[in-house]
């Protein structure tokens, strides 16, 4: 398939992206303590702030096959999907923390060694961090784009963490973690499948 | 759903029911799909009447009832019991019921009969989750008790819920109930009871048997392999989002009444 010609970046600046992308954390927030989330508000709370992450963690992952593939040049708005997938593992993580287990150290502890889901979990968002902490222009500029190109190839292992996370938790085999797994694994092979066949003669 | 009072019982617990709204509305049934929600939204659909229990196996006189036969035949009881889920939340339920133990000995069990297994209706036209892309469990749902858990006066048949019929999403018109185990012990909507010999197959058991064992007893000791069993959320208290966990207890709380049943045993073992 003959690579699309990659279009000039869009006129829309960022922030609209930044705003939207807060839009379900303040719905979700609100409706929680407004009582409109159901008997279990946490879990629902905590669900979909994992399941937001996720979905920037896709849109972010999405942004280069659309480009190459379809033409689409988003790569203005990719900071932004990344730093608002990272934003909502943070309120994922402190809403677990916090409201679920009430801060207690202890447990949340025994959560993180003992139960591998949240091992899973946990070493995604580790992995998230230093790509948080270096999603700045000063930071491409001292490390050089290439070390911070490598450094944040981090993403792929941090994406596939998030999506292991999601069907290791559930019981059964309800359609919708399976779904998103496979979404990211396209994502990753479409990259794998093309450092190969460019590689090739 | 129509009233259906039953007499107060001394097996009643005294802490605040679940309100009637989050006990229909939150519900593993998965003949109706994996979300809490979607039973309260496609369990409508049930036919629940009429109705009929096949009872069988190692019994001297198998029958088939006709549900609205039983119920004219027993005592209801509003039996307040605490539910437990493997998942790790809890309600105060107020079941109308009566015990097993009474259709149970209208069969009269044989001396050889050591175990008792349920079997839920399966009827795709009008469940909608046994369809479906991915089979998320072997239907028919399958249960099963000891004797003489099944015989256990706490072991409950459930018709009713806060004095009217059971909702379709709660299992109508027939459940079982047994307060001291996991929630998924209590099958939904009973089309058989067959009394054997060998340890029946339960679905949750053939779907993880690492994760769900035949006997499931709440147990904080004993942690499912991938959560904490120490610890519940109650549903519908501290206003939802700021509700702490309270400690789980043994037996769900029960360990006075049926400790005994498991005098000797290795619960670790006998999950």
């Amino acid at each position: 398939m003959a690579p699309a010609r990659p279009r000039p970046p869009p006129r829309m600046p960022t922030w609209p992206v930044y705003l939207l992308g807060l839009v379900p954390a303040v719905y979700y927030f609100w409706q929680g303590i407004y009582g409109d989330l159901g008997a279990d508000p946490l879990k629902v709370l905590e669900h979909a702030l994992g399941e937001w992450a996720l979905r920037f963690l896709i849109a972010g992952l999405a942004v280069t096959p659309l480009r190459r593939e379809l033409g689409i040049n988003l790569l203005k708005y990719r900071r932004a999907l990344g730093l608002l997938a990272f934003l909502y593992v943070l309120l994922h993580l402190g809403v677990y923390a916090v409201l679920d287990q009430g801060l207690d150290w202890r447990s949340v502890g025994a959560d993180i060694l003992r139960r591998p889901y949240i091992t899973v979990g946990m070493a995604g968002f580790l992995l998230l961090l230093p790509l948080a902490a270096t999603s700045f222009n000063a930071a491409i500029r001292w490390l050089g784009g290439r070390n911070w190109s490598r450094l944040h190839k981090l993403v792929y292992p941090a994406a596939l963490a998030g999506a292991l996370h999601y069907v290791m938790l559930v019981k059964s085999w309800p359609l919708e973690p399976l779904v998103y797994a496979a979404i990211v694994l396209a994502l990753l092979g479409w990259r794998l499948w093309r450092g190969r066949s460019h590689r090739a003669p | 759903a129509g009233p259906m009072p039953g007499m107060r019982s001394p097996l009643s617990t005294d802490e605040p029911p679940t309100s009637r709204k989050d006990i229909t509305g939150y519900n593993n049934f998965y003949e109706f799909g994996t979300d809490k929600s979607d039973p309260a939204r496609n369990a409508g659909r049930l036919t629940t009447r009429p109705w009929t229990v096949k009872v069988d196996g190692m019994v001297a006189r198998p029958a088939t009832f006709d549900l609205d036969d039983i119920l004219k035949a027993v005592t209801l009881e509003e039996r307040i019991y605490r539910m437990r889920c493997v998942e790790g939340w809890s309600m105060v339920i107020p079941w109308v019921g009566f015990p097993l133990s009474a259709l149970l000995s209208k069969v009269e069990p044989l001396g050889s009969a050591k175990y008792v297994a349920f079997e839920t209706l399966v009827r795709p036209a009008e469940m909608t989750g046994l369809g479906g892309f991915i089979k998320v469990l072997d239907w028919p749902y399958r249960e099963g008790l000891r004797l003489d858990e099944a015989m256990h006066p706490l072991t409950l048949l459930a018709t009713g819920l806060y004095g009217e019929s059971l909702p379709n999403q709660n299992g109508a018109p027939l459940r079982l109930v047994v307060p001291w185990k996991y929630g998924f012990k209590g099958i939904k909507s009973i089309v058989r009871i067959s009394l054997t010999d060998k340890q029946p197959a339960t679905s949750w058991n053939m779907q993880a048997p690492q994760e769900y064992g035949f006997y499931s007893n709440v147990n904080p000791a004993v942690d499912h392999p991938r959560w904490s069993q120490a610890t519940e959320r109650r549903i519908g208290e501290g206003s939802g989002l700021f509700a702490k966990r309270r400690p789980t207890l043994p037996f769900n709380g029960y360990a006075e009444q049926v400790a005994g049943l498991y005098a000797g045993m290795d619960l670790r073992k006998f999950y």
